[in-house]
């Protein structure tokens, strides 16, 4: 039974911080749930989708980020409570509908939750999604501990039901993928049904009157957040230094404080409701001290807003010393831990603090990088991304004209790395390969002879790739579209799509076949098996030839990892040592060195090939690559 | 049961797809059903795919601390693999840390390609050895394999750690943290590993 469903209020449990919102939102009632998979955001809905049979509760995995938006938002318009997760380049996508949600308003409580990625540990950018909150004019709230992720996500919705707008929760890498405890509260007991009301439709027109009355609600929900526990002050009566902090900053700060001893010198003020600012607490605070150090991941937005605030109430305050981004007091980019935090208080009150002696550090220093061997991404064992790689790296040689391959973001992002042997050489945002290709593909004109690829995973076609597809069909764009379809939203931890034939709550459904999708869309489709390395770069170095129209080649093979829960090992494979010829083969260890896959070993002893069978997954694709027959893949 | 230290820190450290997640949740949960409060703080994501990952676990009797250990504040190491446990001890390490070390390698992309050497083991340990107060190993994925998965080496690992006598990890309270947090079918081989581990690990000398 999961923790998520478990109706014991007052137990105290080991919860992530994603599955604290996700509980959170059960216990405030919540009945539709929509996301598109993101890290850090994914468990959300993942462990929501595991518990809605149990507990009559609908959740889905959306198409994109902006359908679920819609998809919580309808619940919400018929007076049902919904929630919808996303990472926070989901936020851009979903933002067209969000600015006209605000001036419409919503009905049952409805929360928007924004997992940021400071350092972007798994992301391509580490975009800080607070400032939507100000543009849109809409409540945000920021949780610092587990327990708080849990009791604000319950709270928001009271929230957004109160004001009638959608509340936004801003989560972190730090908290979304920490456990920590949390004490369950009550499951809820009664669910309304839906209706919507027709004889009031839901508009942003007229937008002065909606935007006037934005405006309006937003007061009142600062007004709220002045009385909220969720913003307190922790520290002496009159410190020498006020740090203003949030979110994860809240126990790096504390526990700084108290390595250094300096409790009683530098106070706290914690924010958790940090759109609209709460004026009144923070006047009350903010005359404590006049040096005030901001904490925060990524961008200055406490910071700024804060010294707006200080500016438009100077009379009432004395001169402060800002410190934070601006100042340099703390870095500008990344994220946060507590060695920063401490380097900056260290340095703003002079306190003298020695973690370890100065020769460990130093001595631990000199040993990684003597005896540890750095780690460079790569594919995983049997990934057949690898394969795909392999193919359009010797299509492209065989070809000879300097070809382009556009991406995008998935696993296979790392083609852009040596683990896809550096084959893509664009990645931005989901569906912009083929976005990009469709402009490569006009450029010929212009005496442009390069030929165009793009490579688009299977999650990621449905997400953003299919509007460039009819605008490369429409306006005779012309490339080769790789779509590497491994069956799974791999990346984010194997979320079911479209073409899987699963919900996101098990039951079946009907596939979106990517083929004939393409084919209706009047582009030449091709599909092949990527662990047949030599189909494939055929395959790849004829459709390169034609260079009318758009042309889709379709690499199906399961993700390694999906296989592996199911089956062990295609093949079994290993290194005929007879037969291995070693460096004296020519072939320059095409396995180890140049194909690169972590289920090879190289023996330095005997200077021949090994298979690591802690490792391999057995998709015998190097048994295909060897040039003396060495490596052997028998059928299991 | 009181630690040496409060918070008492601890970092698992492996190689993606060593079991990470899951043995750093097992044996917070262990703790949790004990009264101890916990925050783990993981590294995944990106780096899922064949890099360095680590989970930091922080326990404590007196309050909640955040995911990420100071520098220099790691009280045990638990390392799925030999170089990264030796990795962590940059941040992390001082005098006083504790190492229990799977002694299997996990060879990076770069060793395979030949592009930079792996360590000699025992001149890794050694040099492990100079920078804690105490190194505990043993060949769990080893063990793993002979029970038919290398994946069983994270439970290995925390079976061996159950006899060091460093936190309160018995037996049973393993089972109840693996029956609340797998399928049942798996109980019995996860069982095993656990057995294993406490029967295999060893001091290594000084």
């Amino acid at each position: 039974m999961s923790i998520l469903s478990k109706d014991s209020p007052g137990k105290k449990t080991l919860f992530m911080g994603n599955e604290a919102i996700a509980r959170g939102a059960i216990e405030a009632g919540v009945q539709v749930c929509a996301a598109y998979p993101g890290n850090p955001s994914s468990e959300i809905i993942g462990s929501l989708s595991q518990v809605a049979e149990e507990l009559g509760i609908y959740v889905e995995w959306s198409v994109n980020e902006k359908v679920a938006v819609e998809v919580a938002a309808a619940a919400s318009f018929a007076g049902l409570r919904g929630l919808t997760a996303m990472k926070q380049n989901g936020l851009n996508v979903a933002s067209d509908f969000l600015f006209n949600l605000n001036l419409t308003g919503s009905k049952g409580g409805l929360v928007i939750v924004v997992c940021d990625d400071p350092s972007a540990l798994s992301s391509t950018n580490e975009e800080d999604s607070r400032p939507y909150a100000k543009m849109c004019d809409l409540p945000l709230l920021e949780p610092a501990t587990v327990q708080e992720a849990k009791e604000m996500t319950r709270w928001a919705f009271d929230l957004s039901e109160e004001l009638g707008l959608p509340c936004l929760i801003r989560s972190v890498t730090r908290l979304s993928h920490a456990r920590g405890i949390a004490e369950l509260g009550n499951m809820p007991k009664n669910r309304p049904n839906p209706r919507f009301d027709t004889s009031r439709p839901i508009i942003p027109q007229p937008v002065m009157l909606t935007h006037k009355a934005l405006h309006d609600k937003i007061k009142k929900c600062q007004d709220r957040f002045e009385e909220s526990a969720f913003n307190l002050y922790r520290g002496p009566e009159r410190p020498e230094l006020l740090v203003v902090t949030c979110g994860p900053g809240w126990m790096y700060v504390r526990e700084a404080l108290a390595n250094m001893g300096a409790e009683n010198r530098a106070g706290i003020v914690k924010l958790g409701t940090t759109w609209p600012l709460p004026g009144s607490f923070l006047m009350e605070h903010l005359k404590k001290a006049n040096r005030i150090l901001f904490v925060e991941e990524v961008d200055p937005f406490l910071e700024n807003n804060i010294k707006e605030f200080c500016a438009q109430r100077a009379a009432e305050l004395e001169v402060k010393t800002f410190l934070g981004k601006a100042s340099g007091n703390l870095p500008d980019v990344g994220e946060i831990n507590p060695d920063i935090v401490t380097g900056a208080i260290q340095q703003v009150l002079k306190v003298s603090y020695e973690p370890r002696p100065l020769q460990y550090t130093q001595e631990a220093a000199e040993a990684v990088s003597l005896f540890a061997p750095s780690r460079e991404l790569g594919f995983c064992a049997g990934c057949p991304h690898r394969a795909t790689y392999w193919s359009v790296k010797n299509a492209l040689a065989m070809d000879g004209r300097d070809g382009i391959l556009l991406g995008d973001i998935g696993c296979y992002a790392l083609g852009v790395r040596p683990a896809g042997f550096g084959q893509m050489k664009t990645c931005h945002a989901m569906g912009s390969g083929i976005g990009l290709a469709n402009g490569f593909g006009q450029l010929e004109r212009f005496g442009l002879n390069q030929p165009v690829l793009t490579v688009c995973g299977d999650s990621t076609f449905y997400h953003a790739a299919i509007p460039a597809l009819v605008n490369a069909r429409y306006n005779r764009s012309n490339f080769l579209m790789l779509i590497l379809d491994n069956s799974a939203t791999a990346m984010t931890g194997f979320q079911p799509h479209p073409g899987t034939g699963r919900t996101a709550m098990g039951a079946e459904a009907p596939v979106v076949e990517i083929e004939g999708l393409c084919k209706a869309l009047g582009a030449q489709v091709e599909v092949k098996n990527p662990f047949d390395v030599q189909d494939t770069t055929e395959a790849i170095y004829k459709l390169l030839q034609d260079r009318e129209g758009i042309k889709v080649l379709i690499l199906r093979q399961e993700c390694a990892l999906v296989r592996v829960k199911r089956q062990k090992a295609l093949y079994k494979v290993r290194v005929n040592q007879e037969q291995c010829i070693g460096q004296e083969c020519g072939c320059n260890r095409r396995c180890t060195r140049i194909f690169k896959c972590p289920g090879l070993a190289w023996d330095p002893v005997t200077g021949k090939a090994q298979i690591d069978e802690a490792i391999c997954t057995g998709c015998g694709v190097c048994a295909d690559i060897c040039p003396q027959s060495a490596i052997l893949k028998e059928t299991i | 049961m009181a630690f040496e230290k409060d918070p008492f820190n601890i970092i698992i450290t492996g190689v993606g797809g060593q079991g990470n997640v899951l043995a750093s949740q097992l044996l917070g949960q262990m703790l949790v059903q004990q009264g101890y409060m916990i925050t783990i703080g993981e590294t995944y994501g990106a780096s899922q795919r064949g890099g360095s990952v680590m989970s930091h676990i922080r326990v404590s009797q007196r309050d909640q601390f955040s995911p990420l250990i100071p520098e220099g504040k790691c009280d045990l190491v638990v390392g799925l693999e030999p170089v990264e446990a030796l990795r962590v001890l940059a941040n992390y390490g001082n005098p006083g840390v504790l190492m229990l070390i799977n002694t299997r390698p996990i060879y990076p992309i770069d060793v395979i390609a030949g592009n930079a050497s792996y360590p000699e083991l025992s001149i890794l340990l050694k040099k492990i050895q100079r920078l804690s107060r105490n190194v505990w190993t043993l060949n769990a994925t080893e063990i793993g394999l002979e029970l038919g998965d290398p994946i069983f080496s994270n439970i290995v690992m925390l079976g061996a750690l159950s006899v060091l006598d460093l936190l309160p990890l018995h037996r049973e309270e393993f089972q109840k943290a693996i029956e609340e947090l797998l399928p049942s079918h798996k109980l019995h081989l996860n069982m095993e590993a656990f057995e294993r581990g406490r029967e295999a690990v060893q001091k290594l000398p000084v």
